[in-house]
Parts: C-alpha cells; sequence; structure tokens
C-alpha cells in the first residue's frame, strides 16, 4: 500500500508499504530517519518514542497504516519544533527541514542540556528521552522531579542511572520557558 | 510475522460485517497489545479491521447523569478528562497506573478491556499453553506463577487479567455496549469476562465479530456529607510506576452514621477478571464501618483463594490492600 503522512513538518509517500511493517520501521528504513531507536519492539522501552497527532507514542507498536494521514515528530524535527514554537503560532512557523525531514536548525534546547548535563552515555535511549522530555516541557514548563520522573517512565536507560537525565531536563526547564514551552493547544492529552 | 491484509473501513456495519465475514479476522485499535503479539507470533490474524477511527471517540454526559465512554478514547484522555477526574476519580487513578504515558496515547479503553493476559507461556509460542493451543497443557502451574490467579482459575490455567481500567470499571458498575452480527446488545462489565473452567482459550464471552462500542457509567455515589465521591484505586507492583500490578483494588465507601451505607469493592491481579467481592459487600451492608468488620469481610471473600506454590503472597497482600483502602475511605467520609 502506500502510505502519506507528514513527518516533521514535512508530506511524506512511501510506496510498496506492508501492512506489517510498523511506523518505526518505516521511519528508519523507508525514510532515511534512523535517530528512532529499534530495541525491544514491544513497547516497553520507549526508544523509538515519536509523537503521533501531537501525542507521545511507541512507534514500535503503531501498524504503519495507522499513521495513514497523521502527523508525526521524530528526534529528528525536535529543533524545527522548538524553533516554531519559540517563534509562536503565527509568525515564521516554516518549520525548515531537509530532504528527509532531518533538521536544519541548530539542537533543540532540551538537547543542548542533555550535552550539557552529560546525560548521554550509550546514547539508545536518548532519542526517546528527548522527544518524552520536549513533552513534558511544552505542557509543564516547569516541572517537579516527581513530575519528570513520571514522564520518563516509558523510556528506558540502562546506562546512566538517570540521574543525568533528570538533571538535563532540570536544566532545560531553568534555562527558561521561552523557547522550550509551547502553547496551550499543542499539549497532548487534556479532555 | 504472518501476513495480513489491513482495512480501515468508515463506519461500525461495515467493520462489523468485515470481521463476521472473516473467521481469522480481528478489530485493530491503538494496538499497543495485539501488534506486540502479531510480532511475538501468539496472534496471526489474517485481516485486521481498524476500528480506531470509528465515530467512538466521545465521553458524555448520559441522560441520567452518568457517563458515556466511546470504545475509541484513549486512556490518556479519558484519565484527564475533567467529569471523570472530578466524578468518578478512580477510574482517572487506574488509568494512569497502567503501562507508560507513550501506551496510554495509543491505546483505547475497548483495546484495554481486550486485552490479553501477560502470563509467560502464553506469549512464547515455544511453550505449550492451553489458552493459545488448546490441550498443549499450562506449565505455569508447575513453573513461573508468581503474578497468576489465586482466584477462580481451573487446572487448565491459571491466567490472570491484567488490565487495570476493568478493575475500576467493575466496582463503578459499568456496563459495557456492544454491536455484532446479530445486532446490539450490553452486558455489565463484570459479565463480559470468563473464569477459564475446560476452556481457557477464551478470554470472555463475545461472540466473533462482536465489536465494543461503549462503555456506560451509572451517576457516582455521593457520601452525605461530602460532594466528592468516595472511591478510590489503588494498585501495588515491583517497582513505583510502569509494571502490571500483583493486586490492586478498586473501593466505593459510603459510610453514614457510622455504619456502612454503600460499599463496592474489586480486586484486580487475583483472577481472569476482575474481581467483585459481592460477599465481602454483603457481609458489610449496614454493619458498623470498623477495621475489624473490613478485615473479616475481605476474608470471608478472599477464603475461596487456592494459592499455588509462589503466589500465596497475594492473600496476605490483598487482604491488607482492601483493608487499607477501606478504612482510609471510612476515615475521610
Ligand atoms: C509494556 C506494557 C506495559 C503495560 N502495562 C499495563 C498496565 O500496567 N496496566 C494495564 O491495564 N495495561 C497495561 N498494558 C496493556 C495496555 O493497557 C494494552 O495494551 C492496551 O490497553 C490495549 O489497547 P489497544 O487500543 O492498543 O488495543 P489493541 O492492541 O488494538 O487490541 C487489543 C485487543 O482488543 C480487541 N479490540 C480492540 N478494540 C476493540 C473493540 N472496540 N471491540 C472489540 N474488540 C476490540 C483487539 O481485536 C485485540 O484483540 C501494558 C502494555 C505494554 C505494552
Ligand atoms: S496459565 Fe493459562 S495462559 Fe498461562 S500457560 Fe497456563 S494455560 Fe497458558
Ligand atoms: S522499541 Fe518501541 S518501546 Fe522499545
Ligand atoms: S544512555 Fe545508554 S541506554 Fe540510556
Amino acid at each position: 500500500m502506500r502510505l502519506t503522512f507528514r513527518v516533521n513538518g514535512r508530506q511524506q509517500q512511501a510506496d510498496d508499504v506492508w501492512e506489517g511493517e510498523s511506523l518505526l520501521y518505516v521511519l528508519r528504513e523507508r525514510l532515511g530517519l534512523p535517530g528512532s531507536k529499534n530495541a525491544c519492539e514491544q513497547g516497553e522501552c520507549g526508544s523509538c518514542t515519536v509523537r503521533l497527532d501531537g501525542l507521545l507514542v511507541c512507534s514500535c507498536l503503531v501498524a504503519a497504516g495507522q499513521a495513514q494521514g497523521r502527523d508525526v515528530v521524530t528526534v529528528e524535527g525536535l529543533a524545527s519544533q522548538a524553533k516554531k514554537r519559540a517563534d509562536g503560532r503565527s509568525g515564521g512557523a516554516d518549520g525548515r527541514t531537509g530532504k528527509a525531514g532531518t533538521d536544519l536548525q541548530p539542537l533543540s534546547p532540551i538537547q543542548q542540556a542533555f550535552i550539557d548535563a552529560g546525560a548521554v552515555q550509550c546514547g539508545f535511549c536518548t532519542p526517546g528521552m528527548l522527544v518524552a522530555a520536549d513533552e513534558l516541557l511544552e505542557r509543564n514548563a516547569s516541572p517537579t522531579d516527581a513530575d519528570i520522573r513520571e514522564a520518563l517512565s516509558g523510556n528506558l536507560c540502562r546506562c546512566t542511572g538517570y540521574q543525568t537525565i533528570l538533571a538535563a531536563v532540570r536544566l532545560a526547564a531553568a534555562r527558561g520557558t521561552a523557547d522550550t514551552a509551547g502553547t496551550a493547544d499543542t499539549a497532548g492529552t487534556g479532555g | 510475522m504472518k501476513t495480513f491484509r489491513y482495512e480501515r473501513p468508515a463506519d461500525p456495519a461495515a467493520a462489523v460485517t468485515l470481521v463476521a465475514g472473516t473467521p481469522g479476522a480481528r478489530y485493530l485499535a491503538g494496538g499497543t497489545n495485539l501488534v506486540d503479539l502479531m510480532k511475538l507470533g501468539v496472534e496471526t490474524p489474517e485481516l485486521l479491521v481498524d476500528v480506531s477511527r470509528l465515530p467512538f471517540g466521545e465521553v458524555e454526559e448520559t441522560d441520567t447523569g452518568g457517563l458515556r465512554i466511546g470504545a475509541a478514547v484513549r486512556g490518556s484522555r479519558l484519565a484527564a478528562h475533567l467529569l471523570v477526574r472530578e466524578r468518578y476519580p478512580a477510574l482517572s487513578q487506574a488509568l494512569l497506573s497502567g503501562a507508560s504515558a507513550q501506551l496510554r496515547n495509543a491505546a483505547t479503553i475497548g483495546g484495554n478491556l481486550l486485552q490479553r493476559t501477560r502470563c509467560l507461556y502464553f506469549q512464547d509460542v515455544s511453550k505449550p499453553c492451553n489458552k493459545r493451543r488448546p490441550g498443549s497443557g499450562c506449565p505455569a502451574r508447575e513453573g513461573a506463577h508468581r503474578d497468576l490467579a489465586v482466584l477462580g482459575a481451573s487446572e487448565h490455567c491459571i491466567a490472570t487479567n491484567t488490565s487495570d481500567l476493568a478493575v475500576a470499571l467493575a466496582a463503578l458498575d459499568a456496563t459495557v455496549h456492544l454491536t455484532g452480527p446479530a445486532g446490539v446488545r450490553s452486558l455489565p462489565l463484570t459479565d463480559l469476562y470468563r473464569l477459564p473452567g475446560d476452556e481457557p482459550e477464551r478470554d470472555t464471552v463475545l461472540r466473533h465479530g462482536e465489536l465494543i462500542t461503549s462503555v456506560e457509567l451509572p451517576p457516582p455515589p455521593h457520601s452525605a456529607r461530602s460532594r466528592a465521591p468516595l472511591m478510590v484505586y489503588r494498585k501495588v507492583r515491583d517497582r513505583a510506576s510502569y509494571a502490571f500490578a500483583l493486586v490492586s483494588v478498586a473501593a466505593v465507601l459510603d459510610v453514614r452514621d457510622a455504619a456502612v451505607h454503600e460499599v463496592r469493592l474489586a480486586f484486580g491481579g487475583l483472577a481472569a477478571r476482575p474481581w467483585r467481592a459481592r460477599e465481602a459487600e454483603q457481609a458489610l451492608q449496614g454493619r458498623p464501618a470498623t477495621e475489624e468488620a473490613f478485615v473479616e469481610a475481605v476474608r470471608t471473600e478472599l477464603s475461596a483463594c487456592r494459592p499455588l506454590r509462589e503466589n500465596g503472597y497475594k492473600l496476605a497482600l490483598a487482604e491488607r490492600l482492601a483493608v487499607a483502602v477501606l478504612a482510609d475511605l471510612a476515615g475521610q467520609g
């Protein structure tokens, strides 16, 4: 089947997609976006975390067909997503992305904070952590430690012991809400 | 993974026709359980009928002041819904205690109710398992059964139902609305699930092609003194977040003049279905709301427990958890 959907602000199309492929496979193997990682493939580790219509999901458990017509943001799109938020709802939100939806923006604040706090060891969990942490800061500009722990509880890390990751999220939050915090209408849940 | 076809029909009738007409067809909602089981080779459907975008995505108040929850509503959305947080806090607590944010965002109410057991042997196609392959045996009985059932099990299967949502809904007297090839019908949630008996392959009473369309809650009980409904969901697990329940309890308690005016109690983690503790409820009705009365009533209910080598701890855990929850609720009243 043909799959048409938006990835990191850009319309994408993949042909001859088999229905049994996961969204994760389509992103990595067909669209050349290897940022989202493939570890457990069972929804347990969160290394494949992306946003689907704004909501965090494990892309390893999303069947390709379910992404039809939807909007996906991967770790490769975090920087332009952050820039878009900083530019505000109206102005300048051009979502400038490269050929395969790879970012041409400098790093997003959460990415920079992970580097500065030394929150990356082997790096396998990092893309999923970044997408989940970015989503947290978008809806909660000054999270408590309990908020951070709960928000990242679906993302497992076998290297860092989590302390540096917590520090990175605190750092990004402390550096200010201007470029990390989003507008209420992009917040995932709510009802 | 075995090849399969994928369809996304526009309306419920078409979805039912598709599944009813294909023996190997399954509904697909969030996919967080079904896709996982397909990767493991446990489920091998020939057709997936995607129902996640059917018009069952609403949460609405009913004429009687209850709540109707569409089967395609996502767990995270229901947990955050204002009416749920205000009137049915136990439901919100149950949802938020399950899985991770990523999974709750994808998982639907219908899919949650029909998630399959996490018994290790069920998930491992190289092992025998009566639920997966009827007649092949139940290695859990001799093997790893620390997480498995102490109530209502049979010699053929000791699996547990792992839905936190179902436990809260059982205590809230929820009704499940279905549509199927033979028309629509409704069931109390507690009647949706079967005990294994000699047909452990059948988790529920659903017929092939039946689709859950919504779940309905009666108006929440209110205590005489406060407007807030006195209910809670509490879950004990191996770690503080992101783990299935060892034992969980959902309770509603209304105490008036120091006596039990209304009580509803359901256990998770003990059986193949959420265990509504009717005996304990009856024993408590009209009785003084004291810790001694709670202990006695809960023990009556749990006297039917038949633990195995490794899961006897669930008895003491269930008793203490239920008594603590009831005592807390009585104290708040
Ligand atoms: C790592 C992990 C941890 C988890 N932890 C917990 C936990 O702590 N507590 C908990 O309660 N759950 C937990 N879960 C299970 C999770 O809640 C379920 O996977 C999820 O709720 C299933 O919903 P879904 O919409 O994705 O269903 P799907 O996977 O799409 O479907 C599940 C089943 O329901 C059927 N189905 C779906 N919708 C309908 C409908 N409307 N009518 C008829 N049949 C339907 C499907 O055919 C399928 O058989 C966990 C899952 C994972 C992967
Ligand atoms: S307990 Fe049930 S699901 Fe587990 S191995 Fe036995 S038959 Fe299979
Ligand atoms: S690869 Fe998807 S959750 Fe682990
Ligand atoms: S840095 Fe290695 S898994 Fe997290």
